[in-house]
């Protein structure tokens, strides 16, 4: 028992057994996206209201383009887990299962559609 | 196990249960925000398709995402990101087990608000 680390006792515990991975996936994901943002706002931010040149000429180039893809696939990941402990909260039976099929659609849906126009925008 | 119970399991206790107080409410601002930000992802990547598909369409929905409501939506947007972020720092350092008794978390709250105001008005300064 003294060797156990506090993870290991929790891990698999819970009526969904996967509650402390949920929570770890969500503090990886909250860091990561806590050191992406300045990068994402500066980059996006001022690219909003510029001319289309402008905007694929500095989409293109790789660090602005891993920013922003890296930003919305990990960004969507967390929105995904978020949107689930929303619906989990408010919705019971069918209504909260095609809550939570339609939330995982869209959000990686989303972050589909942004990788997608990354690669088309470099190519 | 095939009676189980399926459908009336009790739901978590929340808003009508509590009295109001600046952990609850900025805590649900926190989930608010979170939630409220599918809308700025949504226009942000259909402006990114928008990009990749040519100059015409671009100017459709650039039109669109720097109008009056586009530049308030986006604004509104930054805000909510910058609040929800700090809330994420929260949560990062309570997850540590420290600053959990009320004083130091009622002066973490007034920060997050305050903070996020001040990051918003940097960020609208910097871009």
């Amino acid at each position: 028992m003294a060797y156990m680390t506090d993870r290991k006792r929790v891990e698999g515990l819970g009526s969904a057994r996967t509650g402390t991975e949920h929570h770890w996936t969500m503090t990886i994901t909250s860091v990561a996206l806590l050191l992406l943002t300045p990068f994402f706002l500066i980059i996006v931010g001022g690219l909003l209201g510029s001319s289309h040149d402008q905007v694929v000429g500095s989409l293109s180039r790789p660090v602005p383009a891993l920013i922003v893809g890296a930003y919305l696939v990990v960004g969507m990941h967390h929105m995904r887990l978020g949107m689930q402990v929303l619906i989990e909260d408010y919705f019971g039976g069918t209504s909260r299962k095609i809550g939570l099929i339609s939330t995982t659609i869209l959000a990686y849906g989303i972050a589909a559609g942004g990788v997608v126009a990354l690669a088309q925008i470099a190519l | 196990m095939a009676d189980v119970n399926r459908g009336n399991r009790p739901l978590s206790p929340h808003l009508t249960i509590y009295r109001p107080q600046l952990n609850s409410i900025t805590s649900i601002f926190v989930r608010i925000t979170g939630n409220a930000m599918i809308v700025a992802a949504i226009l942000v990547v259909w402006w990114l398709m928008a990009a990749a598909s040519g100059p015409d369409y671009f100017a459709t929905i650039d039109g669109l995402i720097t109008s009056f409501l586009g530049d308030l939506v986006m604004t509104l947007s930054v805000l909510g990101l910058w609040y929800h972020a700090l809330g994420g720092v929260r949560h990062l350092i309570w997850d540590t087990g420290r600053a959990l008794d009320v004083e130091t978390a009622d002066k973490l709250g007034w920060g997050m608000i305050v903070g996020s105001v001040v990051l918003t008005l940097l960020t609208l300064i910097a871009i």
